[in-house]
């Protein structure tokens, strides 16, 4: 016993000193560390596009949007990410707002439209998409609703999914402040609460949960649907663009380089890379969105941008995050 | 003559600097290093108070609201009603394989135990997508089920996958029991269930106890199961609280509350462990008792432990494999499954062996030198038991990036955060090996001329191994199943199974999630084999 004992301990030791090794010496001058609030299966694709290209390596932290930006600003300079990739405008803004992010060089700002990126120049979108209302095979074409605020109706009482820790909605809801006024949005929240609206962790499985027909109607983002029936032309999921209360917000995706990144040049070539031809038809193609740069077409099978009712909203002062989620810890839907 | 009890006797009469530091000094390494431990047991209780009042009006902005109610009353009704189901659950098994003469009982008693190795979230997860309202079983009958989020689906969850809390001491007490006390009771005209209900249940109150206590604990702090079930408890509150809030201080003043409340119920658990001294009557050695027959009533006692060992256990690994074969046939991705294996591994090896190290110092100095400092530094230790994952995690991001942040976001954190979370795991058997080891032996030892170092080295350490294999082992099984603060510490890029298990049915990737989760499952099965072989698992 006494014999067997002691290398079991001294491997243990060694086990702990190499472990905290390993751990030491993981900083690795060729690669960039990347905050992400879009998923891996829509995202890695686009990053090993530029990993290929560049040579560097990416190594992301996926998390919702909104979480990452609370934790860059409680990170502030010390943040060892180098890119933050946001779900919605109003993450990155809020990001902006803390001083925290880059200004990006000229070339990269004049590919995108001005309405798609931060006034400062701090930020650009990579791709666009517009918030719906997904219903399933129950729902007549005739009882959709002309906004999400009528979704406050009996007639929808646990009927409804979403998904209140996901950017897109927060994105939202921030709009429906902005446009609507405090009180508006926060009789809505109220509203749906007592509504019975299903929570999920994320927007696929809202739109899961309608094709399986637990819930009739999700507040979601365009392309998920649009994803699943290009691979199921009999997918049950539909879209609809409501047409009032920005019911169908066009937001974007986007994202933006840390000022405090010890990788800043290629850091901006990830950026660079993500307003490429070749990734931005990957977005178009396979995650179907609405590519930002001119000469991209959108996917055929997509409603054309400017077919879709949203009003002209300011994207870049979407930042107020941290009011948003005050308000929605305030009525329960977080 | 043992000193310490020396000390004790002699009671108020020592001089104070005796009292506080012991009859029998420790050498001054081994205190230094005890010190270290407790310390670092402390530091996120610690770290958690000066985070609470750096801003203390927003924290109690944060807490003074009737939803904080809301929510101790509905952390604490799950816990209590999934503590009296698992109770019920537990006492009959016990029963059948301990004093029964049920078919198969080793077995039984075996498969009742398995079912603690599944994490609450893979089983919450693969209710859902059999019991859900839209579930397979739904599927099958053709119709809807109502749905099982909500209680409903978190009480049943967490029952079947905690009632071997209760069930495993709850074994160990029957088989301790002294026969001749109900053979008494019988003799002097008692029916089999009155002797049940006045002589056995009244010596097995102990265990249930202890037991009961340790699957409330275990409620209060979960947070995959009660996610999964959109059950909105205390833990599941923080983690939101922490992912949407700038700040951060409601978080850590919501993980204050549920500290509190959870160190209340620690204080019964140490009173019903210290009230469990069971004494035999009657001198020698244990006699083995009578089993009872079952004659006709058999085929119920084998429809109860088929139905808990079917839906806690077949059930689960069941749908599993299924998955796991179906994902299988359409491709199967080895890269990231070795990876995130080898993190798994890597980060619960580490914290076995950080944990057990200082369990080892724990234990020697609460043992051999006694005294109001060591038992300080022993109670210390226990705290990790009532303070979440979550609430750990949560401590320690704040301590990084304010005090450490060199340290932020490294492997060393996590391993850090499991260690301590898990320490009393391995304080435990480390404790009890130790208690059987002859302080004589080391007082030769140092009389031949050894240094106390080189005894720890060469006399103590290796009569205590199985001890420390034993807390090991524990450590590791938890530390491998751990999620939140799994999730909020790991680095960078550095997946685990339980992470990626968790990420792929936020997606509601189901399939996707069942190779990894069997692999868990899989890593897990030598150290519970190597428990359950000494009969200790759980303990």
């Amino acid at each position: 016993m006494l014999i067997r004992r002691r290398p079991a301990i001294l491997a243990a030791l060694a086990a702990v000193l190499a472990g905290l090794a390993a751990c030491g010496s993981s900083e690795d001058k060729n690669t960039l560390t990347m905050y992400s609030g879009r998923i891996a299966p829509i995202l890695s694709p686009a990053v090993k596009q530029y990993e290929t290209a560049s040579g560097f390596k990416v190594k992301t932290r996926y998390g919702d949007s909104p979480a990452l930006s609370a934790t860059i600003a409680e990170e502030g300079k010390n943040s060892p990410a180098d890119l933050f990739f946001s779900q919605d405008a109003g993450s990155l803004d809020a990001v902006e707002k803390r001083g925290l992010l880059l200004k990006l060089p000229a070339d990269i700002l004049a590919k995108v439209p001005t309405g798609f990126r931060s006034r400062t120049g701090s930020w650009v979108g990579t791709t666009g998409r517009s918030r719906i209302i997904a219903y399933g095979p129950k729902v007549k074409q005739s009882e959709l609703p002309d906004s999400p605020l009528e979704l406050t109706d009996a007639k929808w009482k646990g009927r409804v999914g979403w998904a209140p820790t996901n950017a897109s909605l927060q994105g939202y809801i921030t709009a429906l402040r902005l446009v609507e006024g405090e009180d508006v949005a926060k009789k809505w929240l109220e509203g749906m609460v007592a509504n019975d609206v299903q929570l999920y962790d994320s927007n696929i499985p809202v739109r899961d949960a309608i094709a399986k027909g637990e819930i009739d109607l999700g507040l979601i983002n365009h392309y998920y649907v649009a994803e699943a029936q290009a691979q199921d032309p009999s997918y049950p999921v539909k879209v609809h663009f409501p047409p009032k209360d920005l019911g169908s917000l066009i937001n974007v995706a986007g994202v933006g380089v840390l000022a405090s990144s010890e990788h800043k040049e290629q850091a901006i070539a990830f950026v660079r890379q993500m307003l490429s031809t070749q990734t931005q038809r990957y977005f178009a193609d396979s995650s179907k969105e609405y590519p930002v740069v001119a000469g991209v077409k959108a996917p055929k099978e997509l409603t054309p941008l400017g077919d879709i009712p949203s009003p002209k909203i300011d994207l870049a002062k979407l930042g107020d995050l941290q009011g948003t989620l005050k308000l929605m810890r305030q009525t329960g839907a977080l | 003559m043992d000193a310490a009890a020396a000390g004790r006797a002699l009671g108020r009469r020592l001089p104070a600097a005796v009292r506080v530091l012991g009859t029998r000094r420790p050498p001054l390494v081994l205190l230094g290093l005890g010190l270290a431990v407790g310390l670092s047991a402390a530091l996120p209780a610690l770290y958690l108070v000066v985070a609470v009042f750096d801003d203390a009006g927003g924290a109690l902005d944060a807490v003074l609201t009737d939803r904080t109610l809301g929510l101790i009353t509905r952390s604490l009704g799950l816990a209590a009603a999934v503590t009296a189901a698992a109770i019920a659950i537990a006492v009959p098994l016990a029963w059948l394989t301990v004093r029964s003469d049920l078919p198969g009982r080793r077995v039984w008693a075996t498969l009742a135990t398995l079912p603690l190795v599944i994490p609450s979230y893979i089983g919450a997860y693969l209710f859902v997508s059999a019991l859900g309202p839209r579930g397979a079983l739904a599927t099958l009958l053709g119709v809807q089920l109502p749905s099982i989020y909500g209680f409903t689906g978190a009480f049943l969850v967490l029952t079947l996958f905690t009632y071997p809390l209760v069930l495993i001491p709850l074994r160990s007490a029957l088989r301790r029991m002294d026969p001749s006390l109900e053979e008494a009771a019988r003799v002097m005209g008692r029916s089999p269930s009155e002797v049940f209900r006045s002589v056995v249940l009244p010596q097995l109150a102990p265990a249930i106890g202890a037991g009961g206590v340790l699957v409330a604990l275990y409620v209060l702090s979960d947070f995959g199961a009660v996610s999964i079930m959109r059950f909105n408890s205390f833990t599941r509150d923080i983690y939101i609280a922490y992912q949407s809030g700038f700040g951060r201080t409601e978080a850590a003043a919501l993980g204050m509350v549920l500290v509190i409340v959870m160190l209340v119920l620690f204080a019964v658990y140490a009173r019903v462990r210290a009230a469990r001294a069971l004494h035999r009557v009657t001198p020698g050695a244990q006699r083995p008792t009578q089993p009872v027959r079952l004659g006709r009533w058999r085929w119920p006692a084998l429809a109860l432990c088929g139905t808990v060992v079917g839906v806690a256990l077949v059930l689960p690994v069941g749908v599993l494999l299924y998955w796991a074969t179906k994902q299988i046939s359409s491709g199967l991705e080895l890269g990231a499954l070795t990876t995130n294996g080898w993190h798994s591994l890597l980060a619960a090896a580490c914290a076995a062996a950080a944990a057990s190290l200082g369990a080892i110092v724990v234990a020697l100095l609460s043992v051999r030198y006694p005294s109001v400092l060591t038992r300080i530094v022993e109670r210390v230790g226990y705290a990790g038991y009532a303070l979440p994952g979550i609430v750990v995690a949560l401590a320690l991001v704040f301590f990084t990036t304010r005090v450490a942040l060199p340290l932020y976001q490294t492997l060393a954190v996590l391993v850090f955060a499991l260690a301590i979370h898990y320490l009393p795991l391995a304080v435990s058997p480390i404790g009890a090996a130790l208690l059987q080891v002859p302080p004589r032996l080391e007082e030769a030892a140092r009389g031949l001329g050894r240094s106390p170092m080189a005894v720890l080295r060469t006399i103590t350490t290796p009569l205590v191994a199985s001890g420390v294999l034993g807390g090991a082992a524990l450590v590791f099984l938890h530390a491998l199943k751990e999620l939140p603060a799994t999730l909020l510490l790991a680095p960078i890029g550095f997946d685990t199974l339980a992470t990626d298990v968790w990420h792929q049915t936020s997606f509601g990737f189901y399939e996707a999630s069942a190779i990894p989760a069997l692999l868990l499952l899989l890593i897990a099965a030598p150290p519970l084999y190597l428990l359950s072989a000494k009969g200790s698992v759980g303990s």
